[in-house]
């Protein structure tokens, strides 16, 4: 029998980043065992990377988005981890950067493509539907897919940004297509029906709501994942809970965003 | 050296088209073919010419933007440029972050000569004129705060574009402290009160809101004595003694009432139903700290506090409502040893959004009122970039439109907080500073803004209002300071008391504190400062914002100051708290200031306040012969009752990753007026927040107004799921004109209400604010003088704690079929209804000033007896999962309350009800006590048990159909279309 390993996550924190907490309540949830750690604490020992198979670089709103989302934060990665940073994106690691996190690993130089301000120029909150691309299940030349997104076809998930607008300029995104490093776009699924809304929140590029990187490893996505853990997160909570009691059968506890945290964990336990 | 870097974006920019659209629908006469955006960073510094491309590169991503240094930008050929930065001192977020860029990428820190200051350039081109230049810059600009700057094409390109302005602050040699000689004659006292201490060059420093007989007062006690008082110490007793601080209208003996209001209605009704309630009594900590605590299970407690920004959001609506939010932020911050904010809660009272009429602060019309639809913006910016920021979830909220909020609006911002009830083994409530603590203040540093804000929002804005007042928060050094103290400190034991820099800024904070162990000495001199210069008195009550106040034991200083250095938080040792009973602060070695504690916070003079009853008599709209069909719709259409999604939409309320309930429910996204969360992420365990105001009812009765916000607040949150007998309450009250008589009359009818309705419930208060002088005094676009004060408004907030989160209800119809119940009574109750406001708009009546307002008389009643018997019984059907769909029914009446549950259930409802009413009181009455549901019809018979004894009727059912119909007797009266209705409540806000 193969022993189960537990990865350990670090999850940064700091300087106005701010889903840290949940974000490993989420990792915790699916089996992983998490730690929030400050920016400047890893600054001080960076050698404590070697300790952690998975980085999460949480939602938020660091350096209040001043100069750029995600700008400074990044910077400052840059400027004092950026040789630690590589080696352990170069070890059989896994990345997330989600929404403030993503706009940070773009902005690092981590994940290609930029995220600019939404169409609307406002922060806009509310549920997308993703649709997950064949990047997310295969990579080419035989590779296996992103171990982020194994199993998952579709998945409802909030989104809360001002800058959120996914870019990239010709050359990049014909490499992205190639690649099969768009993990997954927005469509008009479940809750874009319910709420009648548009499939496309924020005017992204090709409906492109993340990216991957480093052979499918580093995931990057507006979309907050620790959001929709929970089946009472979803907007039609209330209508579903009512339509599974008249039939008899138990509300389920969790939501679609929890298998991505499952899938995480599963990547270190085959 | 001083250098200019221009950030522009070089793909299509969202800001700009944005701002393209905003501009042509300005009344200009020209027409704006296209909008280009950049960002601008003026630099002061000795920085090489590699190092400024080092910073350049560093604030560029080079996928989508361009930087140029020291030189033009070569944007497109454009007409007008304008450029947007900030006046001297105001707070710059932006520049901050730079900053910080600057001196992580070069490892160099900033001097005290270095600086950066940030603008905004806008460049316009098509077919403008200078005027319509003039309306575009006003549109982008608060001159209070900002300043714009406006060049030709060719004056940009000749002069090698914006230049390199700055906001550097230059404050002129400070003065020494002076004293101020109390023995003068009364008018003299009266002056000193109303505008403030005289400088030597003949100006005031602005209004102390001291009256005669408190400057008395202070003139006996320094004569006794002996020496006359500095100006620190004026100034420190006029805002501890402020109304805002010591909400001296509230405490005072008003006629027969001895112990004043707050006392013997307001604290007497919680202290009576914590007694009756005995085991059950939920209550923790009330009134006695910055917020107020209930338990939420064996381990945490949640605390609630909502606060007003009033003042401030009047001549500065985002800074106003900004520093609202994460002011009453820090009130969660400073509850206890700390509480973690885990929700926000919001709710604006503007004029109409549609009145375009201008207002002016002087006679001689120069100083332009803002207009309501752009308070409505900024207010909204604001409470957007604070909590969104801040990474607190907005989880409910209201807007509430009347004439009388034109001249001041009513800025409401809350915050729920979460605590353990025990850290390292003692009771987090409890907190005493003890003599020899350091005090020390951690957050941002003090400069001039701010000032005056206590004693500013004690008196009435008129041309005299300072502009210093005004501040704008900064939601990422709070943030980073609040994550420092609540999630690392509190832990630890790194401090034994902590309290807020609010109102009164350290004078306050550290006066309060001192009380906890006796007394305080401050060195002014180590107070960390924005910028040089600053005389000690505004150093000690500035308003400077995102500071708290702590006790640091001596012992724990060291390992104190290492966590916040790096988490990169400036924590200052200012002082010592002592045993001393006397508040002293030094500067330079002397004692400038030095009086008693028991005179600081005693010695306030008991004064007896009179009331005057003034009974009115409102006319009375005709009612006969309408469409009431399309009145439906109209009412939907109308703004204190159509949707406010584009605010919802736009306030993060997920994060932290506990929604439940949501601020937009069914497929429709209406708005609810009650959210549910969980804020401890492994219990089931929700908390529901919601909030109710009814300030029409004033009009008429203030009784009946406290009644019905009260019921309110109750119902809605007993619809959602509450336990009726376990809801705490929040009063915050927003009065006018409150050294009248006849307000005081309305204020003590108010405060009788308080009292009786509570103790029915059994729902005590557990904080409470009040905010007594809204009232304007200004001139009308003629020159003539006018007077706009605001209706007696009290926000109801409650809190519950729901032991399943998931068991709580929405609003949305949700299947075909079910059972449409309305529970409770309706009588002929449209006095101050929002129909009433209808139809009197309608035959063109009211408006500012109007004296004959159409109001009508009968307000709503509250039969308390009858409603709890009500709720309980409908708690229980909640409880064993009868109830599908619930809405209480509120503003705009029975008509209202069913179209929009259609609304977000996409589906229709015929509905068939017996009434002797007629057929306008039965659909739009606003009598309490009124729930609507739906239920399943399998649990009809289990769910009409447990409603036995109670007033219900089975009204109807929900249908597949296109419409609401409405039939009373057997008669249609109304057939509404859903899709029309959604249309007429998506109207208003629909293009904001």
């Amino acid at each position: 029998m193969k022993k189960k390993t537990i990865p350990r996550v670090i999850v940064l924190s700091g300087y106005g980043l701010n889903c840290e907490e949940e974000t490993k309540f989420a990792f915790e949830l699916a089996g992983a065992k998490a730690d929030i750690v400050h920016l400047n604490d890893l600054i001080a020992k960076p050698k404590m990377l070697a300790r952690y198979q998975i980085m999460a670089v949480p939602g938020g709103f660091s350096y209040g988005d001043d100069t750029g989302s995600g700008k400074a934060f990044a910077n400052k990665m840059k400027n004092h981890l950026s040789k630690e940073l590589a080696a352990f994106v170069a070890r059989d690691t896994l990345v997330i950067g989600i929404c403030n996190g993503f706009q940070i690993l773009t902005n690092a130089g981590l994940l290609p493509g930029a995220l600019v301000y939404n169409k609307q120029a406002r922060y806009i909150d509310r549920f997308v539907d993703l649709k997950v691309e064949k990047g997310g299940a295969n990579l080419p030349a035989g590779k296996a897919g992103s171990p982020w997104l194994v199993g998952i076809k579709n998945l409802s998930l909030p989104i809360a940004h001002g800058e959120g607008k996914f870019y990239a300029d010709a050359k990049t995104l014909a490499a992205l297509k190639k690649g099969s490093l768009i993990p997954f776009v927005y469509t008009r699924g479940e809750m874009c029906e319910y709420q009648h809304m548009d499939a496309n929140p924020n005017g992204a590029l090709g409906n492109i709501a993340g990216v991957l990187g480093g052979e499918g490893r580093i995931l990057g996505m507006m979309p907050h994942p620790e959001r929709a853990v929970f089946f009472h997160h979803l907007p039609n909570f209330p209508y579903l809970k009512e339509k599974y009691l008249r039939a008899g059968k138990t509300v389920p506890k969790y939501g679609p965003g929890l298998q991505i945290f499952k899938n995480a964990v599963q990547y270190f336990s085959r | 050296m001083r250098a200019r870097i221009d950030i522009i974006p070089t793909i299509e920019d969202a800001r700009a088209l944005v701002k393209k659209k905003q501009f042509s629908a300005l009344d200009i006469s020209g027409r704006v073919e296209s909008v280009f955006v950049y960002d601008s960073y003026v630099i002061d510094g000795r920085f090489s010419k590699a190092e400024l491309v080092r910073i350049a590169r560093a604030l560029t991503n080079p996928l989508i933007e361009e930087a140029y240094i020291n030189t033009t930008v070569q944007g497109p050929r454009f007409s007008y440029a304008i450029e947007i930065g900030f006046l001297p001192g105001v707070t710059d977020n932006v520049a901050t972050t730079v900053q910080g860029t600057i001196e992580d990428t070069l490892k160099k820190k900033f001097s005290a000569k270095d600086a950066v200051y940030t603008s905004r350039v806008y460049l316009i081109s098509g077919k403008v004129s200078p005027s319509d230049v003039k309306v575009i810059a006003d549109s982008l600009y608060n001159a209070l705060i900002e300043r714009a700057h406006i060049k030709t094409y060719k004056a940009y390109i000749q002069e090698g574009g914006m230049g390199k302005e700055s906001a550097e602050v230059r404050l002129p040699k400070k003065k020494a402290v002076t004293a101020i000689d109390l023995a003068v004659s009364d008018s003299a006292l009266v002056e000193l009160g109303s505008k403030g201490i005289r400088d030597s060059d003949g100006t005031f420093r602005g209004p102390l809101s001291l009256d005669l007989l408190s400057l008395q007062a202070i003139r006996k006690y320094f004569t006794d004595i002996g020496r006359k008082p500095n100006d620190i110490e004026l100034e420190t007793i006029a805002q501890t003694w402020s109304e805002h601080c010591k909400h001296t209208i509230f405490a005072s003996e008003i006629d027969e009432v001895k112990d004043g209001i707050y006392k013997t209605y307001i604290r007497a009704a919680t202290e009576r139903i914590r007694k009756e309630k005995g085991k059950n009594d939920f209550c923790v900590s009330v009134f006695t700290d910055n917020a107020g605590a209930i338990a939420f299970d064996e381990n945490y407690l949640v605390t609630h506090k909502v606060e007003t920004h009033n003042s401030p959001s009047a001549l500065d609506p985002y800074g106003g409502a900004i520093t609202g939010i994460v002011g009453v932020n820090r009130d969660a911050m400073g509850f206890g040893l700390g509480a973690k904010p885990v929700a926000n809660v919001y709710g604006f009272c503007v004029g109409n959004p549609t009145d375009t009429r201008p207002l002016f602060r002087d006679s001689k019309m120069t100083q332009k009122m803002i207009l309501p639809k752009r308070i409505l913006e900024g207010v909204v910016a604001g409470v957007n970039s604070g909590g969104n920021c801040s990474g607190i979830p907005t989880v409910q909220g209201f807007v509430n439109f009347d004439d009388s909020y034109r001249g001041k609006p009513l800025v409401f911002a809350g915050t729920i907080g979460l605590i353990p009830r025990k850290i390292r083994g003692k009771l987090s409530h409890e907190k005493s500073a003890r003599p020899g603590d350091y005090i020390v203040m951690v957050g941002n540093r003090v400069g001039q803004d701010g000032i005056h804000g206590a004693t500013f929002s004690s008196a009435t804005l008129d041309t005299h209002s300072p502009a210093t007042a005004v501040q704008i928060g900064d939601p990422i050094t709070q943030k980073k300071m609040s994550d420092a103290i609540i999630k690392e400190a509190r832990g630890r034991g790194l401090y034994t008391s902590i309290t807020d820099d609010g109102a009164g800024g350290l004078s306050s904070s550290v006066a309060e504190m001192a009380r906890e162990s006796g007394g305080c000495r401050v060195n002014i001199d180590t107070v960390p400062l924005k910028y040089p210069n600053l005389e000690a008195w505004k150093i000690w009550i500035s308003e400077s914002q995102e500071r708290m106040t702590l006790a640091v034991p001596k012992a724990k200083w060291k390992e104190f100051f290492a966590l916040m250095k790096s988490r990169d938080v400036e924590a200052t040792v200012i002082g010592e708290f002592t045993s001393s009973g006397r508040c002293v602060v030094t500067e330079g070695g002397k004692n400038i200031m030095d009086i008693s504690l028991d005179f600081l916070h005693g010695g306030f003079p008991k004064r007896k306040l009179v009331t005057e009853e003034s009974p009115k008599i409102f006319s009375e709209p005709i009612r006969a012969k309408r469409n009431l069909s399309k009145d439906v719709e109209t009412m939907l259409a109308r703004p204190n009752i159509a949707s406010f999604k584009f605010i919802s939409e736009q306030y993060d309320h997920e994060v932290q990753m506990g929604s439940v309930l949501k601020p937009l429910q069914g497929r429709g996204k209406v708005n609810a007026d009650v959210g549910v969360f969980r804020p401890v992420l492994d219990s089931n365990k929700g908390v529901l927040a919601t909030s109710a105001l009814t300030p029409r009812y004033s009009l008429v009765d203030t009784y009946a107004m406290i009644a019905a916000s009260i019921d309110t607040a109750i119902r809605q949150a007993v619809a959602a799921g509450a336990d009726p007998d376990a809801i705490a309450i929040l009063d915050n009250f927003c009065w006018c004109d409150s050294n009248n008589p006849i307000r005081l009359a309305e204020l003590k009818h108010a405060g009788e209400a308080c009292y009786d309705i509570a103790v029915a419930y059994g729902t005590p208060f557990i904080s409470g604010k009040d905010s007594m002088f809204n009232d304007f005094k200004g001139y009308d676009e003629k020159g003539n003088a006018i007077a706009i004060s605001v209706l007696p408004t009290v926000l109801v907030s409650a809190i519950s704690v729901l032991p399943d989160a998931t068991k709580a209800v929405s609003l949305d119809l949700k299947f075909a079929g079910d059972l449409v119940y309305m529970l409770g009574e309706t009588n002929d109750e449209l006095g101050g209804s929002e129909y009433f406001s209808m139809l009197a708009r309608n035959a063109k009546h009211g408006g500012l000033g109007g004296k004959k307002e159409i109001v009508g008389n009968a307000v709503p009643k509250v039969d308390t007896e009858k409603n709890k018997k009500l709720y309980r019984a409908l708690h229980s059907a909640i409880k064993g999962g009868l109830v599908a769909t619930s809405m209480s029914v509120g503003k705009g009446g029975l008509a209202v309350t069913l179209a929009k549950m259609a609304i977000a259930g996409g589906l229709g409802a015929d509905i068939s009800l017996k009434s002797d009413l007629t057929a306008d009181a039965v659909l739009f009455s606003e009598s309490q006590g009124r729930i609507v549901v739906a239920v399943d019809p399998k649990k009809r018979a289990l769910f009409e048990k447990k409603m036995k004894g109670t007033v219900f009727q089975l009204i109807g059912n929900v249908t597949k159909g296109a419409n609401l119909n409405m039939k009373i007797n057997g008669k249609s009266v109304a057939k509404i279309s859903i899709v029309q209705a959604e249309k007429a409540y998506a109207s208003p806000f629909k293009n904001y």
